[in-house]
């Protein structure tokens, strides 16, 4: 890692910046915001983000909770197959085609479908044992900080646009903000929580939180708000050089995010091995006090 | 345009949250790199 790291942390930098060059001198300006809808290629991959970091985190969480007993990890492994399946099938049967929101295309369905079992296998596979639980937690703490760009960004271009910052009562907006609320309790309970219990409740915590993500993903879709309807896949245009532009810089965010969540697991693995090593050297101390009280005694 | 200051805003706001954020880890890292240390000391 030593070596690989600042290399991928330059090429991330040098990546940011090109594509931060585009958003703001390649894109074409919008007609009817201006310059000021540029903020785009902040927020939402931002938003994507945070929403795939939680999406992990999710997926690490519900394999931590089933990974102390082999007959709920059985039934979890094929009850996330079963979803794969059945949810590929469903979305190509004309009556749930028919439930979609105009717009939205079945085979996008499908695809974020078999996601689900794609994420689990990998992440089980690649994260074994505790490390599915610093996973978690890396990801939650990532994904807040992607979110509280969503959170803060919104605004800043909801002012100009909208006349206000804030829209008091729409669902979008409302469910972004418990979304952050969620995750912050999450980590909150982590850091403050010394139960031995505290890895279970936070993964408890973390799937229910995680059912807020497509409240938030949908709610534009399903219901009228005065955040903007989806551009993508929604029915909406948009230019193609904008979209190149905005896939762009959520490859960039993404990159960036990647190395984020590697130099925070690491701090993570780190931070239990300090403290496996004070716990041990507590052990070792009281063990040794353990054994000179009977010879106090007896030499009284 | 006086729209452009809220884009210059948003901009500077989110590397500001990231910038933030790299400085805790790298004094957390920091903080455990000198345990570390004092452990190895022991």
């Amino acid at each position: 890692m030593k070596r690989i790291f600042p290399i991928l942390a330059v090429l991330s930098a040098a990546f940011l910046a090109y594509a931060t060059y585009r958003n703001l001198a390649v894109a074409p300006t919008d007609e009817l915001q201006g310059d000021v809808y540029r903020i785009i290629y902040y927020h939402v991959p931002s938003a994507w983000t945070a929403f795939l970091l939680f999406f992990i985190n999710f997926i690490a969480s519900i394999e931590y909770l089933v990974s102390e007993k082999p007959s709920a990890k059985a039934a979890a492994r094929w009850i996330v197959i079963a979803i794969g399946v059945v949810g590929v099938i469903a979305s190509f049967l004309p009556q749930v085609q028919a439930m979609l929101p105009t717009g939205m295309r079945p085979s996008a369905v499908a695809t974020t479908v078999i996601m689900i079992p794609a994420f689990y296998f990998l992440i089980g596979w690649l994260f074994p044992g505790q490390r599915l639980d610093v996973l978690a937690v890396t990801s939650a703490e990532v994904g807040v900080v992607f979110c509280t760009i969503v959170l803060v960004t919104g605004p800043i271009w909801a002012r100009p646009v909208w006349g206000i910052w804030w829209a008091p009562g729409d669902i979008r907006l409302t469910s972004t903000l418990v979304l952050w609320l969620i995750y912050v309790s999450y980590l909150v309970l982590r850091r403050f929580s010394s139960s031995a219990q505290t890895q279970m409740l936070a993964a408890a915590l973390a799937v229910f939180g995680a059912l807020d993500v497509p409240l938030v993903y949908f709610s534009i879709w399903f219901f009228r708000t005065q955040h903007p309807q989806p551009v993508i896949g929604g029915g909406g245009s948009m230019d193609p050089r904008m979209l190149d532009t905005l896939l762009m810089s959520w490859m960039a965010f993404l990159f960036f995010a990647f190395l984020v969540c590697w130099a925070r697991f690491r701090l993570e693995v780190m931070k239990r091995d300090v403290e496996e090593a004070h716990a041990m050297e507590s052990l070792v101390g009281a063990g040794a006090g353990k054994a000179s009280v009977p010879l106090t005694r007896s030499s009284r | 345009m006086n729209a452009v200051k809220f884009l210059i805003a948003a901009y500077i706001a989110t590397w500001v949250i990231h910038g933030t954020y790299l400085a805790t880890l790298v004094s957390r890292f920091r903080g455990l790199k000198r345990q570390m240390k004092e452990l190895g000391k022991k």
